[in-house]
């Protein structure tokens, strides 16, 4: 079977935290009666064999009441009785699925998408019947027939009315009290009085009654809102499911040698915390007692491991990597790093507030015109005829047509055609606002590990190594999950020799040490414990036999795939990249060499980026921000648009306007592209809505729009605007594409020269 | 006419059943994971062969 492509999984971070028995509890919601229920996001989840595996699975647990997999949001909900959590991860990996706590946040019901979906079928019913009954009207009915029609209509209309029409009223009347202005109010003023004037006017048994064109109107337009709804409510979810890089909780070391699972929030300053290889710092604190390795990317930008000890301080969200270590907190989790981040996001969020959708900025023109024309007509023909009743007619149906649907669906329904591109893709977006805000960039700034780089270690290709060394370093390394040590084994292929050792020890902070069967002792690891040398060249990772030095190894981090050509596509579209790193300057001036940005600056606090991209804005500049860390955050926050991937942490993934769920970085050419395509429909569909009024305000003003004339050109006009979103080109056919712009891109990567690599290993 | 004095509201009637149904199947949640319902028409039976659910 076929499986989806798409999926955050591939594009997970390779060292996760694993979830404990604890913080899956603490994840779980009471249900009451000893019942607990806990939503887990799936990833692999894609067809009916898997839906079956994994309900069998979790059903057969003990204490597990109820096992239901949703395929749409690939998430498994489970419940179950009693004290003890089942172990719902490990079964889960043992079916072959791996499975992630996500930020539930909010529940998985989405009680605007029902009120919209039931607001919608509502308009649909009423239009449909009254459109039936309009027809045999307008193929002309008796007068008897059709006065009877028009009442049936009139009271077909009331729910349209009273029950959709909310949606609308309540946001126009929103409006008015700000005295502001926006497309609901000239729809709702047109509805309303297009309604009233109807059953006046079939009171008075006149020819003509509107009720089809008010509640076709609803109808139509409803359609947008609930697209529009749709397209943010499945980017919302696709995020939020993504893998949570924040521990809920942490194991507290009490006095007396007991250890609770708390959560955060009750982690007070001066407790100990323990803190597993493997799991991420919950608190800002000082190491008591251990020695590790930490991976600070997610923090700092950093991307060498940096080796800690006691007394060397934490930061909240770094990774520990290879040893146990205790800590003592000295800040709570709201004062932590963490929190710090959040706090300078809020002040950051300044710029996307104050922007105003291109709809909303619309409306502030046509609304005011849409007004004064119906008004004038209104006065122009009482003048002239001196007659209310047709003067208030024609005012009306220049009011309903000159507010078409053409007109409400011309930026959602594009904003969704283009959503659905980008999501083909593996982009979500969480609003329609943040294309039109990305297609006016005119800068774009990138973080770099983790971002331009994939935040994992890869071994240095230039040094010449001993192939015999080689795979003694790479049966060694196989036997770690330390960064280096993969890095290690991937280029050399595991232990292809087989060579076996009598003992393996690892050493926190160290290395590896290994005793082979001829009594020799091999230890890869930290120059100065694996090997003594001239010390002179300080860091990197040597392999030693016996204290003597048989091969060095020195490590960088990869780039992303499509990094380079997602680089040159900016630079042909005008755009100058820049780097924007917490990284030490070696490694920065490194990369930026590798795909030639000229302008970048190395070892930034998350204060000296927002400055930056702050300062950038001041000059009238427009920046895209591409960024990955718990440090990015506030840039993201900041930035006129911006863009994180799936890895990032969880608050930069919030901050984001863009989220990119697969591995390669030509997503944000891609997402440039689709969003200045779209930027590009919109304006055609305001021309063609436009145009469309040329032709319909003066028919209408002269009083020649009959209800007949009025719904013909209503969903005309409709249809015009729908067929001319769904041209969009940008990003077609991204469901086959991967593979291709994938593999060309592995040619210039320094992945290419692995496979010969590794062959050059074995031989 | 007379036709039309049962006709029409036996049509709105079968309107407002469908309008019905529709608010039934949203109440329900049918239209909470459409993906899986598409596959679950593959599986057997669930009493077939599941362990009994406590």
């Amino acid at each position: 079977m076929t499986c989806c492509a798409v999926d955050a999984a591939a594009a997970a971070r390779p060292l996760q935290a694993p979830v404990s028995r604890e913080e899956l509890e603490l994840a779980s919601r009471d249900l009451g009666d000893g019942v607990r229920q806990v939503d887990l996001a799936v990833p692999a989840v894609h067809c009916a064999d898997c839906i079956r595996k994994i309900e069998r699975g979790l059903a057969a647990l003990p204490g597990v009441t109820h096992a239901r997999v949703n395929l749409s949001t690939r998430r498994v909900s489970v419940k179950w009785t009693g004290a003890d959590v089942p172990p719902l991860l490990e079964t889960l990996d043992g079916l072959g699925y791996a499975a992630h706590l996500f930020d539930a946040g909010e529940s998985d019901r989405d009680p605007q998408l029902a009120w919209l979906l039931r607001a919608l079928a509502v308009a649909g019913f009423s239009s449909m019947n009254i459109m039936l009954l309009s027809v045999s009207v307008w193929s002309g009915a008796e007068p008897g027939t059709r006065q009877a029609f028009h009442w049936i209509s009139a009271v077909l209309a009331l729910p349209a009315l009273f029950y959709s029409g909310q949606v609308f009223f309540g946001s126009a009347w929103n409006a008015l009290r700000h005295g502001r202005t926006n497309m609901d109010v000239p729809i709702s003023i047109g509805v309303l009085l297009a309604f009233g004037m109807s059953v006046y006017d079939t009171y008075q048994n006149g020819p003509h009654a509107y009720f089809d064109a008010a509640t076709s109107l609803l109808f139509f337009l409803l359609i947008g809102r609930v697209f529009d709804h749709m397209m943010r409510e499945r980017a919302r979810q696709a995020v939020s499911g993504l893998v949570r890089l924040a521990p809920r909780g942490a194991a507290v070391l009490r006095a007396d040698g007991s250890r609770d699972y708390l959560p955060l929030a009750e982690i007070e300053p001066g407790m100990t915390l323990m803190v597993a290889a493997g799991d991420r710092i919950p608190v800002d604190g000082v190491v008591a007692t251990g020695q590790s390795e930490l991976d600070c990317s997610v923090v700092s930008g950093e991307s060498l491991p940096q080796p800690v000890a006691e007394g060397s301080s934490l930061k909240a969200g770094m990774l520990n990597l290879t040893g146990p270590l205790t800590m003592t907190v000295v800040a709570r989790s709201a004062d932590s790093f963490l929190a710090e981040m959040v706090r300078l996001m809020e002040v950051a969020e300044g710029g996307k507030a104050r922007y105003r959708r291109l709809a909303d900025r619309a409306a502030q023109l046509y609304s005011p015109v849409i007004h004064a024309t119906a008004l004038l007509s209104f006065v122009g023909w009482l003048v002239a005829t001196g007659d209310w009743h047709q003067a208030i007619t024609i005012a009306i149906a220049v009011l309903i047509v000159t507010c078409p649907c053409a007109l409400g669906l011309a930026v959602p329904i594009v904003q969704v055609v283009a959503a659905r591109r980008l999501f083909e893709n593996g982009i979500m977006v969480k609003d329609g606002s943040a294309m039109e805000r990305m297609a006016e960039i005119d800068s774009v700034a990138f973080d770099k590990t983790g971002t331009l780089t994939l935040g994992r270690l890869r071994l240095d290709e230039d040094a010449a190594i001993d192939p015999a060394a080689a795979r003694i370093a790479a049966a060694l390394a196989a036997t770690s999950n330390h960064p280096a040590s993969r890095a290690i084994a991937d280029r050399f292929g595991g232990n292809p020799a087989g060579i076996v050792f009598t003992r393996v020890t690892e050493l926190p902070g160290q290395g590896i040490e290994a005793v082979a069967r001829d009594g020799a002792v091999y230890r890869l690891g930290r120059v100065g414990w694996a090997a003594l040398t001239d010390v002179s060249d300080g860091a990197g990772t040597v392999l030693g036999r016996d204290g003597r030095v048989l091969a060095r190894f020195a490590f960088h981090d990869d780039l992303r795939p499509d990094a380079r050509e997602a680089v040159t596509a900016l630079r042909q579209q005008g755009l100058s990249p820049l780097m924007l790193s917490g990284d030490q300057l070696p490694a920065v001036a490194r990369v930026a060499a590798e795909l030639g940005i000229g302008d970048y600056t190395a070892a930034m606090l998350p204060a000296d980026k927002l400055a930056r991209i702050e300062a950038l804005a001041r000059d009238g500049h427009r920046t895209l921000m591409v960024g990955d860390g718990l440090n990015d955050s506030p840039v993201l926050a900041a930035a006129h648009v911006s863009m994180a991937p799936a890895t990032a942490a969880d608050i930069g993934r919030k901050a984001a306007d863009f989220v990119f769920l697969r591995p390669g970085l030509g997503a944000v050419p891609l997402a440039l592209a689709v969003s200045k395509e779209a930027g590009k429909l919109i304006r055609q569909n305001f021309g063609i809505s436009i145009l469309y009024n040329l032709i319909a305000l003066p028919i209408a003003i002269a009083g020649f729009v009959t209800p007949l004339v009025a719904a013909l050109a209503m969903s005309l006009s409709s249809i015009v605007v729908v067929a001319n979103a769904l041209r969009l080109r940008a990003g077609r056919g991204g469901q086959t594409k991967p593979e291709a712009p994938g593999a060309a891109a592995v040619t210039t990567t320094p992945e290419t020269a692995a496979p010969e690599a590794r062959a050059a290993g074995r031989g | 006419m007379d036709s039309l004095v049962f006709l029409i509201p036996l049509a709105i009637l079968f309107g407002v059943v469908a309008l019905w149904i529709f608010f039934w199947s949203l109440k329900s949640d049918q239209y909470e994971d459409l993906d899986g319902a598409a596959e679950r028409i593959l599986l057997d039976d669930e009493d077939d062969a599941s362990p009994p659910r406590v």
